[in-house]
């Protein structure tokens, strides 16, 4: 099994933090893992993504030229990374602000109104976490529980309270089930 | 990161850095975590020259030293490097390759093996390269770079890319080996004895040429017993690969894939760039025949493997420049192609 999926978004949205946060569970969960972060010179507003290969064998390339899944949380992602999904992946994405339809019609595309979602919960910045939580329900890469641990342990040096409305707001998105189209 | 913490754990206690994509992690992680160990010194230098040169004051006065960059940056630093290998200075120099010549960009290549494996710098000399190609090896090897370093007293290199840089993966720390080194010539004040003095300025010619084949046996000795290699899958191989560090990681890719659809292919993987395996490659034309180097470079290793089996096998190459990082499946293709080809020499661009 070897399973590659691509983050991407703006800066300051989290895509990076998603990416690694997942890298750390799957190797808690006793997988081969690489995690690959890119991103422009601008720290806020400029692009950025990661790549995440999860596999039970040695890992050749962290890079994904067909990758299995893409979460998109702005509009310019998703038109950078659409077309290189592989056939019969999935694309999850922020349709709170994403407003266009993708092009493809031979993945399944994931709609989820991940930043009005954490908004309503209080704070717009757990955007990516919402989003972590459906991408989770539907991919199964690895368990709520593997990931909330890992996430604690990322964000270790924060405060306890910003690591439970973080955990609400995973559970928000692993519950949240439109279905896919 | 990895570097970083493997170099502390190895009894690193000095870097100075100047700070260059795609490897600033290195500096980073060091900034922080160098302060925090007794006696550990981290310098943020006005300039490369400057880093590699205080790299070498520490390293006079006896402490296990290092410094990083990339491409341009290593460029910088030659003057250094060759002072290092001259005045026979242990240190770890890291190069996070990036597309070049010239400032090029940020992007992963391996356009330095020609400056790494030569010396680098001017002069009759030879700096050990090791090319790492997971996170896990960079760990290990970083901890070997310091013990080598020290063992044959010169500089050490860790050439990997920007892929390497920024990438990360789980990584087990292996237990360091207690330093040896020869305190003799290290420069901590004569007290009462008499005073030393380390240079790489000798005028008298015979002086110099003395100097040069004393650098040489020691570069021999290493030849002899330092070099590295991995084999993967060679044992029933109609074609081998010769890849290292990122290179290697497509290939062992693109080799899975062929072996799906029933092509025997393996890998020769250089651990060691300088000393080159050059007898442990030539083994394997005993038995095979058709060999293709595959690089992130119009072709530098290609001249080693050329100096290793011309005359003995078939030599095809496969190479992407300018931080292009191909897929698997692009190197399976041109793999393909050669496979089935018995002569003639093929060179894929």
């Amino acid at each position: 099994m070897l399973v590659k999926t691509i983050f991407a978004g703006f800066g300051g949205q989290g895509v990076l933090i998603m990416g690694y946060t997942l890298a750390h569970g799957a190797m808690s969960a006793g997988y081969h893992v690489t995690f690959l972060p890119a991103y422009g010179a601008e720290v806020r507003g400029g692009t950025a993504n990661c790549t995440v290969a999860i596999s039970d064998d040695e890992i050749a390339s962290p890079i994904a030229s067909a990758p299995d899944y893409i979460v998109v949380l702005n509009t310019p992602s998703l038109y950078t990374f659409q077309n290189r999904i592989a056939p019969g992946g999935s694309l999850f994405l922020n349709s709170s602000i994403i407003a266009v339809e993708p092009s493809r019609r031979d993945i399944r595309i994931f709609k989820i109104p991940s930043a009005e979602m954490a908004e309503k919960m209080g704070n717009p910045r757990m955007t990516n976490t919402v989003m972590m939580g459906a991408f989770l329900k539907n991919t199964g890469l690895v368990t709520p529980d593997i990931y909330l641990a890992s996430m604690e342990e990322v964000m270790g040096s924060k405060k306890k309270s910003i690591i439970e409305i973080n955990r609400k707001a995973f559970t928000a998105g692993f519950e949240y089930s439109e279905e896919s189209t | 990161m990895v570097i970083g913490e493997a170099a502390i754990r190895a009894g690193c206690r000095f870097y100075a850095g100047y700070p260059i994509t795609p490897q600033n992690e290195i500096p980073e992680y060091m900034a922080e975590h160098l302060r925090q160990v007794e006696g550990g010194v981290f310098i943020q230098s006005e300039s490369e020259v400057a880093a590699i040169h205080m790299v070498a004051g520490a390293s006079a006065a006896g402490a296990r030293s290092m410094t990083s960059s990339s491409s341009p940056g290593i460029s910088l630093k030659q003057e250094g490097i060759s002072s290092l290998a001259a005045c026979q200075l242990p240190a770890v120099i890291v190069n996070m390759m990036r597309g070049g010549p010239g400032l090029g960009n940020i992007s992963p290549s391996q356009g330095d093996y020609f400056q790494a494996t030569r010396g680098g710098g001017h002069g009759d000399y030879r700096v050990i390269v090791l090319g790492p190609a997971t996170a896990q090896e960079m760990a290990d090897l970083t901890m070997d770079a310091f013990t080598l370093a020290d063992q044959y007293r010169t500089p050490v290199m860790i050439l990997a890319d920007g892929m390497m840089g920024q990438m990360m993966e789980p990584v087990v720390f292996k237990e360091p080996q207690p330093r040896v080194y020869p305190e003799i010539y290290i420069m901590k004040g004569a007290g009462a004895g008499k005073s030393k003095f380390i240079r790489g300025l000798i005028l008298d010619p015979l002086d110099m040429e003395e100097h040069n084949w004393t650098l040489d046996r020691k570069y021999q000795v290493i030849a002899r017993k330092e070099t590295r290699h991995e084999l993967y899958g060679t044992d029933d191989a109609e074609l081998i690969l010769v890849a290292y560090g990122t290179g290697a990681r497509i290939a062992k890719g693109a080799i899975k894939r062929l072996r799906n659809t029933g092509l025997k292919v393996g890998l020769f993987r250089p651990i060691t760039l300088w000393p080159f395996p050059t007898n442990e490659l030539r083994d394997l034309a005993k038995k095979v025949e058709n060999f293709l180097v595959f690089e992130l470079s119009t072709g530098q290793m290609l001249e080693d493997v050329r100096l290793a089996l011309q005359g003995f096998a078939r030599i095809g190459f496969h190479g992407r420049p300018g931080g292009v990082v191909p897929t698997p499946a692009e190197l399976a293709n041109v793999v393909t192609r050669q496979y089935d080809r018995k002569q003639g020499i093929i060179e894929h661009h």
